[in-house]
């Protein structure tokens, strides 16, 4: 029966009353005393010099407060990197100088060259146009493989080239992959392209600059997914502000995907610009604004080659990447091609020797970095393209090719570098098994074809490794930053708590779903646990929400807080029962002593921790707040197993999703209402990555795809209904609520299925296509049967 | 968006009047018009609504049996009044867009913008029908002149459009994935004497007659009298949606799926 609160209850989202009845406190709500607004002029050619910014006219517009440009920045650190990745050689990654406002040169379409601040949004536009520019054109560098042929026109001219790093991994193996290659009774060679993405949160970016004159404060508020991240960033190396002297504030957010995550220019702007004004700054980005400064996600150019031996057994996997970083290194952008992508090679399989090569390189484009997945779907995506143009060139079962190879004894330890520590890969892919009706296929085809379309089954595993991630290790990697999590518990006189996290909810259901963890360690009712996160000023140094890590790392800080709290509450509970210790049991909200009938109430203890009167004041401090730190001891590996079923219209190339599963193993689950709307949500992006979306650039560098009427979102109409299932869970081993994270599960897994479909769904047709690039589009899907 | 002075006349006379200000601009539902001027690609000094002119709105049938449809009227007023009258132009106005896009935008305002993409050219072409101004009647096919280009002088207003109405009609649309406007769109209208055969969204000219399909369609009105046509990729539009060979391709599946819709 399920439970109806607590850990594994379907609670329903608290926040979604706010949020569905207007009620939500987002950025763009707050609006402050004496606030002014700017307005970016920003450039409209991808690479140019910029000779000349004459700001006087629009100085002396209405309403304009003050115009500022690169110049204004020039003692100012520019936008730092939080991730140094070593190049195969041993070098640092080239890193350029990522200035707030263009300094010399733009370098996309987009780049900020001059702020006006004004005293309305209106006035500073109006201004703006009146800012006269002289940039000298440069010839635009967007292809990646001509971005690093010997003589290209340079991104940043005092980089040796527009290589960030050339990255082998694992570089020791190399040679041994190549050999296994030369002993392979067969090698299947597939290259294809992750397409580049614009991560659409419904919310675009806000920040809003304040500074209080009287204490000399900063103040930021800001859409992001990690505040604390923010302040040490801009602070430190920035605008040189120490954290006691500047708050950062991420209060309601509509969605991030990742692309909040980042340290943007335009916070370091409103936060400068309001120390400089003393007066509060306000930036909201149009959607316009947002496909050309929000960093884009994806944007891999591979070849990969698996080798099998005579037993269809894989021996070894090649890969040779380009990874497009835009015009500057973007907060996590170098980490994304690396450390989250060649560590997940291996996939759900046994392969013995892998060997992954990256090259990342400049291009005069908007920055890439982390979007929903990073890196695990570029990884599994073309994994699972692989092996599945395998198993059609070896003329054998795509699921038996896959189930033969599976790891199938934990813990695991891959040749890339990681060890997974639970799976069951075979049960998740009998379980999907189970939703498809796989046998029933047949007779739907030829329903199919009785309409003329073709209809084809897709299927693919996948695994990722989320809870992000153990310090040491990703110090070791080149992190710049801890991975750890914090969470302090406030319990309060009459016996309700407050968690203060720094684990960001930004559409993830933290407030509700925390809850449900500390109010069924203690046995009380969920309504009395609050959470508050997002507010650098009331919460302890947290590292934010990406990388489907809230639960895994986040909610195991809390965990820990609790349980700090529980064992001081049994002290309090063992000294008003005049009973030890070791003897006192929590259940239901009650203390009661082993073998006795007395008790005392949870709200009876958390009174007497602030009103000790019959206290043991001499061995315990009043009060009942704690605070936890939890660094994971490794990542955690979600995986499963999912399936697609489609019909392509062979007039029109239209493919029409009839079916997708996902059978996952999220290992335990704390609320499966919410784990299946991320489920949801992460297939309707994958399966948009996979039919719809893609940012596309002419040879110019202009983003042709710069709206909503040619930038294709998935809507409802373009999904079906999806069966998901997330009962085949293999605990994690290593947190304390044996979790694994289920934020990007979807969106990793969904692509290859909907693609390997679509290929089984023409080649049953009888056309001898073996790949299409996404989007697959009625118009690529036609050309390809048609070519 | 840039400051402008906005008058809503309540006649045509005098909205024509308001028109003569200087960089004066005729606002219909404004779905193209607003979203250029919120982006400053559009600067009008003067917006003149033609919301309020009640002589421009709804739709009769005239003494000829045409139906007669205000240039004010929405796409969604079109659809409601057409249903039984003219169920193929009532499905076309009933999937204009959203339904935000279909209760403001106007057929006027569609068809004195002839966006190569736009689903009302077709079936203003196809039906042969008159477009009405406040100063004469155009014939659909002198109306249509390329891409965004009509025979409107400055000034003229769209007051009205006749539309004949065919013995058998349909419109087929193959949408756009991201705009979901129509990547091609064609619209078949069957005659007593001939069949008119209009394709949206697939030529660089806008929207255009496929006279081979018409002459073939009027002998023999079937899918099948298409299929030994073959449509060039000449002058077709060929974007990052699909090339000018695959809009060749969907002019004419577009066209055997209007004709088989016709029953």
């Amino acid at each position: 029966m399920p439970k109806d609160s607590g850990i594994g209850a379907s609670s329903k989202r608290r926040e979604d009353v706010r949020f569905l009845t207007g009620n939500g406190n987002y950025t763009d709500d707050i609006n402050l005393h004496g606030q002014t607004y700017v307005h970016f002029l920003r450039s409209d050619v991808a690479h140019g010099r910029l000779n000349k910014v004459d700001t006087s006219v629009a100085a002396e517009m209405p309403g304009v407060v003050r115009v500022f440009t690169g110049a204004d920045f020039e003692g100012v650190g520019g936008l730092p990197c939080g991730w140094q990745v070593t190049d195969k050689h041993g070098n640092p990654m080239q890193e350029p100088a990522h200035p707030v406002l263009a300094q010399g040169k733009v370098r996309h379409v987009g780049d900020p060259i001059a702020a006006v601040v004004a005293e309305t949004a209106a006035q500073a536009r109006n201004a703006a146009e009146a800012i006269e520019l002289d940039i000298e054109e440069l010839p635009a560098v967007i292809d990646m493989k001509e971005a690093v042929k010997e003589g290209a026109t340079k991104v940043h001219d005092d980089l040796e080239s527009n290589l960030c790093y050339d990255w082998g991994f694992v570089e020791e193996n190399k040679a041994a992959v190549d050999a296994a290659f030369e002993a392979a009774a067969h090698v299947t060679t597939l290259e294809l392209v992750n397409q580049r993405l614009v991560a659409n949160p419904m919310e675009p970016r806000v920040a809003v600059g304040d500074y209080n004159r009287s204490t000399g404060d900063s103040t930021l508020y800001t859409t992001s997914q990690n505040p604390h991240v923010i302040r040490l960033l801009m602070g430190a190396f920035v605008l040189g502000i120490p954290e006691h002297k500047l708050r950062v504030v991420a209060p309601d957010v509509g969605g991030g995907f990742g692309s909040k995550i980042f340290h943007y220019a335009e916070e370091a702007f409103c936060t400068f610009a309001a120390k400089a004004l003393a007066r509060p700054v306000k930036w909201t980005s149009s959607r316009s604004e947002a496909f050309i400064s929000d960093a884009h996600g994806r944007d891999h150019v591979t070849k990969i080659q698996l080798a099998l031996d005579a037993d269809n057994n894989f021996t070894a996997l090649r890969t040779d990447t380009y990874a497009n970083m835009g015009a500057y290194l973007s907060t996590f952008a170098p980490s994304v091609p690396t450390w989250l992508h060649g560590t997940l090679m291996a996939g759900n399989y046994k392969t013995p020797l892998i060997y992954v090569n990256v090259k990342a390189v400049f291009t005069n484009t908007v920055a890439v970095d982390a979007y929903r997945g990073a890196g695990r779907p570029e990884a599994t995506y073309q994994l699972e393209r692989v092996v599945d143009k395998a198993a059609r060139e070896l003329g054998v079962d795509p699921i038996a090719l896959r189930r033969q190879n599976f790891i199938t004894e934990f813990p695991y330890a891959t040749p890339v570098a990681v060890e997974y520590d639970t799976g069951d890969y075979n049960a998740t892919m009998d379980k999907l098994l189970e939703m498809v009706d796989r046998d029933g296929f047949d007779a739907r085809a030829a329903e199919s074809a009785k309409s003329g379309k073709l209809r084809g089954f897709g299927v693919n595993t996948y695994i990722e490794a989320c809870g992000i991630a153990p310090s040491a290790l990703v110090g070791q990697l080149g992190a710049r930053a801890g991975l750890y999590e914090s969470a302090t518990v406030r319990v309060n006189a009459t016996g309700g708590l407050v968690v203060m996290t720094g684990s960001h909810s930004h559409g993830q259901g933290h407030e509700t779903a925390f809850p449900q963890v500390v109010a069924d360690m203690i046995g009380i009712p969920e309504d009395m646990v609050e959470v508050v996160h997002g507010d650098t000023a009331n919460t302890p140094m947290g590292m934010g929400t990406y990388g489907s890590r809230s639960l895994a790392v986040g909610g195991s800080a809390i965990v820990r807080a609790t349980e700090k709290i529980i064992n001081k509450a049994k002290k309090i509970a063992a000294h008003l029962m005049e009973a030890s210790e070791g003897d006192i049991e929590l259940k239901d909200g009650q203390f009661t002593v082993a073998g006795t009938d007395k008790s005392v109430a949870w709200g009876d203890v958390t009174l007497a921790a602030y009103v000790p009167h019959n206290y043991p004041l001499e061995e315990l401090e009043p009060g009942l707040e704690e605070t936890a730190f939890y660094d994971p001891a490794n990542f955690t590996y979600p995986a499963g197993a999912y399936a697609c079923e489609v019909e392509v219209d062979p007039d029109t190339g239209k493919v029409t999703i009839c079916s997708f599963a996902a059978a996952d193993d999220f290992g335990n689950v704390v609320n499966p209402m919410i784990v299946e709307g991320q489920v949801h949500g992460g297939l309707a992006q994958g399966i948009g990555q996979a039919l719809l979306e893609g940012a596309v650039y002419d040879e110019n560098g202009q983003l042709l795809s710069a709206s909503y009427m040619d930038y294709a979102m998935p809507r409802a109409d373009d999904l079906p209904s999806f069966q998901v299932d997330h009962s085949c869970a293999t605990p994690c081993t290593h947190n304390p609520l044996g979790v694994k994270g289920c934020g990007e599960a979807g969106a990793i897994g969904s692509p290859p299925a909907v693609v390997n479909a679509v290929v089984d769904a023409l080649q049953r047709g009888g056309h001898n296509v073996t790949h299409i690039d996404m989007p697959l589009s009625p118009g690529r899907v036609w050309q390809a049967m048609n070519d | 968006m840039y400051e402008f002075e906005f008058k809503r006349p309540g006649t045509i006379a005098d909205a024509v009047a308001a028109l003569g200000a200087e960089e004066a601009q005729l606002l219909g539902g404004g779905q193209t018009l607003l979203p250029t001027m919120k982006q400053r690609l559009a600067a009008p000094a003067v917006l003149v609504s033609l919301g309020g002119v009640a002589e421009m709105q709804g739709v009769c049938t005239d003494d000829a049996g045409r139906i007669c449809v205000g240039g004010a009227s929405t796409h969604a007023a079109v659809a409601a009044a057409t249903a039984d009258s003219y169920p193929a132009l009532s499905h076309l106005a009933g999937h204009i867009g959203d339904p935000a896009v279909r209760n403001r935008g106007t057929i006027g305002g569609s068809l004195a913008n002839n966006d190569p993409a736009a689903c009302y050219p077709a079936a203003v072409l196809a039906s042969g029908a008159n477009v009405v101004t406040n100063t004469r009647e155009i014939a659909a096919d002198d109306f249509f002149e390329g891409m965004f280009t009509t025979a409107l002088n400055d000034g003229e207003i769209i007051t009205e459009v006749k539309f004949p109405v065919p013995v058998a009609a349909s419109y087929q649309k193959f949408l756009q994935p991201a705009s979901r406007f129509a990547l091609t769109g064609v619209f078949v209208a069957k005659f007593a004497g001939a069949v008119r055969v209009a394709v949206t969204g697939a030529s660089e000219d806008g929207v255009f007659r496929w006279s081979e399909a018409e002459a073939a369609l009027s002998g023999n009105f079937s899918p099948e009298a298409v299929d030994g046509l073959s449509v060039s990729a000449d002058g077709m539009i060929a974007d990052m949606h699909g090339s000018a060979a695959y809009r060749a391709n969907l002019v004419k599946v577009m066209t055997k799926r209007a004709v088989a819709a016709c029953g």
